[in-house]
């Protein structure tokens, strides 16, 4: 199991130093620091085996966390536990700098005493956590023995995400379905690959212990239904559900349950949490189109015209969109004319940049430019790198909906109806290129 | 609040006024000054010396300020075990305590204070904590029997925390139970016999029933625990699997991992014509491509064990190429492993894809991945016949690059090309020769030479282009001098007339001036080819070459198996055996899939088993002798006392008498005689060297050519004196099973090539197969049944050993001594049944019946058959 864990500021000295075992000694700290902080290189693994011991690592902007083990360990398990780690500190302090670390050294140990015994990984979800260790020292001292072994029997009980007793005077939440969609398309417009990750986000500020349960149009479970007897045409309720290829869930959901019924159903952590994330390939509504026209005139100009497509409702508006035309490293100059938004030849970036600040659907726009460029005698062709492009559109670009969020609490008085619900779609581009 | 102010550091003195601060009556004083203490133990000041001081402060009811001092405690009590002694009160006050957390606290602590002294103090807190009624506290006193454990094992035992440890497995609360089996599986891990975690179908369903209530970490210990079980039946393992299954659908990889590894292992039991066979494979791949969106780092564990189950099981990911093609932000890392996935699935019906993108990989900035790229496209040549004229092609164009890197690569890849597909591509010879100056790697040069040399015909200046190489001959590394000697003497065998100048050169520049033995000697070799026969130097120089294999860097099958068995670990990341990065006891049992691949591997291998009886027909019959002294089972004190095995060695197996190799006459006067035995697990050729002639041989030494398991020499032949006329040495070589591997016919030929001051001698052996049997071979009693009867027929092979006196005890004794074991025994209407299992070298599995009819002297024995006759016979 892990050994011991340090965390590091940039230059290499440590703000954290937590040993769970004997066979790490203070010299594993140095070796650490020697070997792969000071290295200056690249990295290239996130494992290290310095002297028989093995050093896993994160970097959180410029703070490093490693384990250190001697031992086979579940190196999943460590990765996902320093994760976890700094979900947890972000969750009592906020950003993960060296000053929030210093500041909060004695929380932070007194986390590390928690969440990790001898090695191996202890609850670690905050809600839990929160309960008995709060930054301002040891909560209030005279718990009464209901207090005290209500928070033991959340920390190691079944629905250990969760503390009894929430109270809210309206029940209210929140569903983000975010998604980004990506792309790879040839120059003539064929896809070659195209793929939607989605994360179903959601807050829930919900009394006592709701019993929740998540309905989408997932083709699965809307066949199933069919075959049910319903007289919806078969082929309709086909466009609208979707194939999910994979999905994973928040411990709360009960996979045995997904796994017979394929049906989502939980009892939700108290604020902001991931509940499921679903990744698509097949039907996927690309909300652009990017046309690319470059031709080569002579030895010393390059022409380039895109065309830009939107692809959806003409009622919906997509935003922040930004096309990058990447263009050969001897660029001299660039003449561009755009129809819309603003557009700019970025040296440092080689690169024109285009930006559309909102864009209605069905809708197209043009920029051309005269790229000039500088002889040069390097036989090494321009790789002529792919068109990517960023937006967002008020869709889910996978074509899922969420058909229910239905919410019961058998003893409080409030009701499914009662519960205000919100359900936002967002989608976003992930890497979308098209090859030119 | 501003911590922060604790980790500046403050003048002189400092100890001395911490000392004052902790002393002080101020509560608040005493907590900032214990709090100072603490940040300059982080930063790695010695603080040691305040040791009493600190301590003193433990007796408070502010639990923040225990935290602090424990903290302190746990760092510093090794250095100061008398002092520690001192806080051993206030923790088993602590452990009556009417707050769970406090308890918890407690027994958590006084774990981590490792010195022997304390410990005994401990045992009845820890006693009471065990069986608590908060399961927090419980929970935390089953993690505390692990710490304990490993300061002071004996203690644990005796005071029979393990059993009370063992009951916690059947604890009403999830976090209970999954923090016992944690802690059950790593004190088995340092036990490797005993019997600590005995699972069986009860256990394993309290198990499956905590699974699904635990925390994510639970999850892990249980799933991974429930890796080492050995389920009796494929229903057993296919109802585990149905319940492990939802565990794939965890946000948490490492659970979604773990959960692989238990469905990877198990699967090896189920017949592959169920229908859940089916289903459950496709179930994998989906959470497996899953794991690809993850962070960085958890990727890059998940492709190198993604790596692994696609040598293992190619079928799951077969369809998804496409999400292992390189992102530009990957890591240099995930980018690697990427890359090394792609070409394992590489296939006729991906690869124009394939070869698109390797091309765009090529043009990269990182020079690793760039090289590995290019390397990559001759490889999908070598593996996709069709592909191969456009990787060529692919692999020119990048040579026009003219980038140095590039170019050297192309041309190392294009040499296994060549080697891959003779006589087709032969025309890019000349744009390879363009590039000749600018090849500074060994590698590249060596491949550029091979090439000239074995196209020394169609090369008009080949001579030249050799020549150029040869002028700075000793600067050159090893690789291509021995490269640049073996094309010039192609050359000459190609073009005599021209380049005996050229031959003479070389030959004297490898033999005199080199102190490189390998170079000398096979300098040496060429030059006695040459000067006494140039026909058979031919035959031997330009022989036909072997075929060169289509996957490459492919894991050995039996560490493949092992670390399938460790997916998830960093056994796995590493691609090596726990034994081989983890000190001590630990890991080191070394792990196996269940049997059903095994029989899959006997099944298809159905042809070589045959082989096996054709070829070593002719062995029993000049294998008339005697076995060894009595049958080594359990060989009295001797095993006592060795400290290296726990499993009774057989030193007595079976030894087949010498016979002549290689006659004197064949062999300018040296005679060779020898035989092969097994003894501690290791094999060893023993050879009488005779010396027949009239001078003086020295200089001896022994090579092998490939053979079916892969038998060479472990070490250099030690003749240590000169062999004068009529003497006669006795050499014993110990043999490895790591050389290359290449079908022989029949299966146990060996070839053996002799060396002397005289000249090279070859000769040919036959080894007994039973110096193959692993000591390991016992097959696993519960499944026998089940893989004796899914042996097809065909696979069967039935005989009669003849004129065998023994009852079924001795023989069962007799065979265990060539590790041949006895798995079961029954006896149906006087006839005695043995059933028997052995186990190859290279992971092969034969499974045998035997019948013996009291007082009939012939065996009737089902499968393999020629071992067990020599065996038997031997008496």
């Amino acid at each position: 199991m892990i050994g011991g864990l340090f965390i590091y500021n940039h230059k290499g000295e440590v703000l954290i130093s937590r040993v769970y075992r004997d066979d790490i000694g203070r010299n594993a700290v140095d070796a650490f620091r020697v070997n792969v902080i000071h290295a200056r290189q690249q990295v290239r693994s996130p494992v290290t085996n310095i002297a028989r011991t093995s050093f896993f690592h994160v970097k959180r902007s410029n703070i490093w966390l490693a384990a250190v083990t001697k031992q086979n360990v579940n190196a999943a398990m460590v990765f996902e536990f320093l994760y976890k780690m700094c979900d947890v500190m972000t969750a009592y302090f906020g950003k993960i700098s060296e000053e929030n670390i210093k500041n909060n050294f004695v929380l932070i140990y007194e986390l590390l005493d928690e969440i990790l015994d001898f090695g191996y990984p202890q609850n670690s979800e905050t809600g839990a956590l929160k309960t008995f260790i709060t930054q301002q020292g040891i909560k209030g001292q005279p718990q009464t023995k209901e207090e005290q072994s209500q928070i033991t029997s959340q920390v190691t009980g079944q629905i250990g995400w969760r503390r009894e007793g929430i109270k809210y005077r309206r029940n209210e939440l929140f569903l983000d379905v975010l998604e980004s969609v990506n792309l790879l398309m040839s120059p003539q417009g064929q896809v070659l690959s195209a793929h939607v990750s989605g994360r179903v986000m959601m807050k829930s500020y919900l009394s006592g212990m709701p019993e929740c349960k998540f309905g989408m149009n997932d083709k699965i479970v809307i066949d199933k239904q069919g075959k049910g007897g319903t007289t919806d045409d078969p082929g309709k309720s086909g466009k609208q559900s979707i194939a999910i290829d994979d999905c994973t869930f928040h411990q709360c959901v009960r996979l045995s349950k997904f796994d017979s019924e394929r049906s989502i159903s939980f009892i939700p952590p108290d604020g902001e949490y991931e509940l499921m994330r679903y990744r698509t390939t097949k039907d996927i509504i690309l909300p652009f189109r990017v046309i690319p026209l470059v031709r080569e005139v002579g030895r010393t100009k390059l022409e380039v015209k895109v065309v830009i497509k939107s692809n959806f409702k003409p009622s919906l508006l997509a935003q922040k969109i930004e096309v990058r035309i990447p263009t050969p490293l001897n660029t001299s100059g660039v003449q561009v004319i755009c129809m819309k938004g603003k557009a700019k030849y970025k040296a440092s970036e080689n690169a024109i940049v285009w930006k559309i600040k909102r864009m209605a659907g069905m809708k197209e726009s043009q920029i051309s430019a005269e790229i000039e460029l500088l002889p040069t005698n390097d036989k090494k062709k321009w790789a002529r790198p792919p068109i990517s492009m960023n937006f967002e559109v008020p869709f889910a670009p996978s074509g899922l909906k969420v058909r229910y969020l239905k919410v019961f609490e058998s003893k409080l008085n409030y009701s499914d109806h009662d519960v205000i619900k919100w359900v936002r779609y967002i989608g976003r581009s992930g890497i979308y290129e098209t090859r030119c | 609040m501003t911590d922060s102010k604790y980790f500046t550091t403050t003048k002189k003195g400092e100890i001395f006024e911490l000392k004052a601060e902790l002393n002080s009556d101020k509560k608040e004083k005493k907590k900032e000054a214990v709090k100072k203490v603490i940040a300059s133990m982080t930063v790695g000041k010695d603080v040691s010396a305040l040791f009493p001081d600190v301590v003193n402060c433990m007796q408070t009811d502010n639990l923040e300020l225990k935290k602090l001092v424990y903290l302190y405690l746990m760092n510093y009590a090794k250095s100061q075990p008398d002092m520690a002694i001192m806080a051993v009160n206030t923790f088993v006050k602590d452990c009556e305590d009417p707050n769970p957390l406090i308890r918890a606290l407690a027994v958590r602590t006084m774990g981590c204070i490792r010195v022997d002294k304390i410990t005994e103090y401990l045992c009845e807190p820890l006693r009471k904590c065990l069986k608590d009624e908060d399961p927090y506290v419980r929970k935390t006193a089953a993690v505390c029997v692990a710490k304990l454990h490993d300061i002071n094992a004996q203690l644990v035992e005796d005071q029979g925390f393990l059993d009370t440890l063992k009951d916690l497995i059947s604890d009403s609360n999830p976090m209970v139970v999954a923090n016992a089996v944690a802690a059950l599986s790593e004190i088995a891990e340092s036990h490797p016999n005993s019997n600590l975690l005995d699972l069986n179908p009860q256990t394993i369903n309290k198990l499956l029933t905590a699974l699904n209530e635990c925390t994510e970490w639970g999850q892990i210990f249980i799933l991974d625990c429930l890796a080492n079980y050995m389920p009796c039946d494929d229903r057993e393992s296919q109802s585990i699997c149905e319940r492990v299954t939802p565990r794939l659908s965890h946000a948490n990889s490492a659970v979604v991992l773990s959960a692989v590894k238990v469905l990877m292992k198990f699967m090896e039991m189920l017949p592959k014509d169920l229908d859940y066979y089916g289903t459950l494979l496709k179930k994998l791949a989906p959470p497996l491509v899953t794991l690809l969106s993850a962070e960085a780092e958890l990727q890059y564990v998940a492709l190198r064990n993604i790596n692994l189950i696609v040598q293992k099981r190619p079928e799951i990911l077969k369809h998804e190429m496409k999400v292992f093609f390189v992102k530009y932000n990957d890591p240099i890392y995930v980018k690697l492993e990427k890359l090394d996935i792609m070409i394992r699935l590489a296939s006729q019906a991906n690869i124009a894809q394939v070869l698109a993108e390797l091309k765009e990989y090529a043009t990269e900035v990182d020079v690793d991945f760039v090289r590995k790229a290019v390397r990559a496209i001759g490889r999908c040549a070598i593996k996709v016949e069709q592909s191969a004229e456009r990787c060529v092609s692919t692999l020119l164009d990048l040579i026009q690059t003219k980038v140095n890197y590039v170019v050297q690569e192309a041309i190392v890849v294009i040499k296994d090309i060549f080697r891959k597909y003779p006589n087709k591509y032969e025309s890019v010879i000349a744009t390879l020769c363009e590039n000749l100056d600018s090849l500074d790697e060994p590698e590249a040069r060596a491949a550029m030479i091979w090439i000239v040399g074995e196209y020394a015909e169609r090369i008009d200046n080949a001579d030249e282009l050799l020549e150029s190489f040869l002028e700075g001959f000793h600067d050159e590394s090893a690789q291509v001098q021995l490269q640049l000697l073996t094309a010039i003497v192609k050359l000459f065998l190609k073009k005599p007339t021209e380049t005996q100048e050229l031959v003479q050169q070389v030959l004297s520049l490898a033999t005199q001036d080199s102190d490189n033995p390998d170079l000398r000697d096979r300098g040496y070799i060429y030059w006695r080819l040459l000067s006494t026969d140039p026909v058979a130097a031919k035959e031997v120089v330009l022989a036909e070459k072997p075929l060169i294999s289509e996957e490459t860097d492919l894991i050995e099958p039996t560490l493949l198996e092992e670390l399938i068995c460790h997916i998830g670990t960093l056994a796995s990341v590493y691609h090596k055996p726990p034994s081989a990065f983890v000190e001590g006891s630990r890991g080191v049992q070394h792990k196996r899939l269940p049997a059903r691949a095994v029989i899959t591997l006997v099944k298809r291998t159905g042809l070589s088993g045959s082989n096996m009886g054709a070829g070593l027909g002719v062995a029993p019959a000049a294998m008339p002798a005697s076995l060894g002294g009595a049958p080594a089972v359990g060989g009295g004190l001797g095993d006592l006392f060795d400290l290296g095995g726990g499993v009774g060695m057989p030193t007595g197996s079976y030894v087949a008498p010498k016979t002549v190799w290689l006659l004197a006459i064949k062999a300018k006067g040296l005679e060779i005689s020898g035989t092969f035995a097994r003894r501690g697990g290791i094999i060893q050729m023993d050879l009488s060297l005779t010396n027949k002639a009239m001078s003086v041989m020295t200089d001896f030494a022994v090579q092998f050519n490939r053979n079916s398991f892969g038998l060479a020499p472990a070490g250099p032949m030690q003749v240590l004196t000169p062999l004068s006329p009529n003497q006669t040495i006795d050499v014993s070589l110990p043999l490895s099973m790591s050389g290359p591997v290449m079908k022989m016919e029949p299966l146990n030929n060996l070839q053996v090539a002799v060396k002397n001051n005289i000249d090279v001698f070859y000769f040919s052996c036959q080894y007994p197969l039973s110096l193959l049997f692993v000591e390991d071979g016992r097959f696993y009693r519960q499944v026998f049944l089940a893989t004796w009867k899914d042996i097809p027929n065909d696979s069967e092979a039935q005989f009669q050993i003849k004129d065998i006196h023994l009852n079924s005890d001795v023989a069962s004794n007799k065979l265990q001594g060539s590790n041949i074991f006895t798995i079961a025994k029954r006896t149906v209407e006087g006839q005695d049944m043995l059933y028997q299992s052995i186990k190859l070298t290279n992971g092969i599995w034969v499974l045998a019946e035997m019948r013996i009819q009291t007082g009939n002297p012939n065996y009737t024995c089902t499968v393999p058959r020629i071992v067990y006759a020599s065996l038997l016979h031997s008496q």
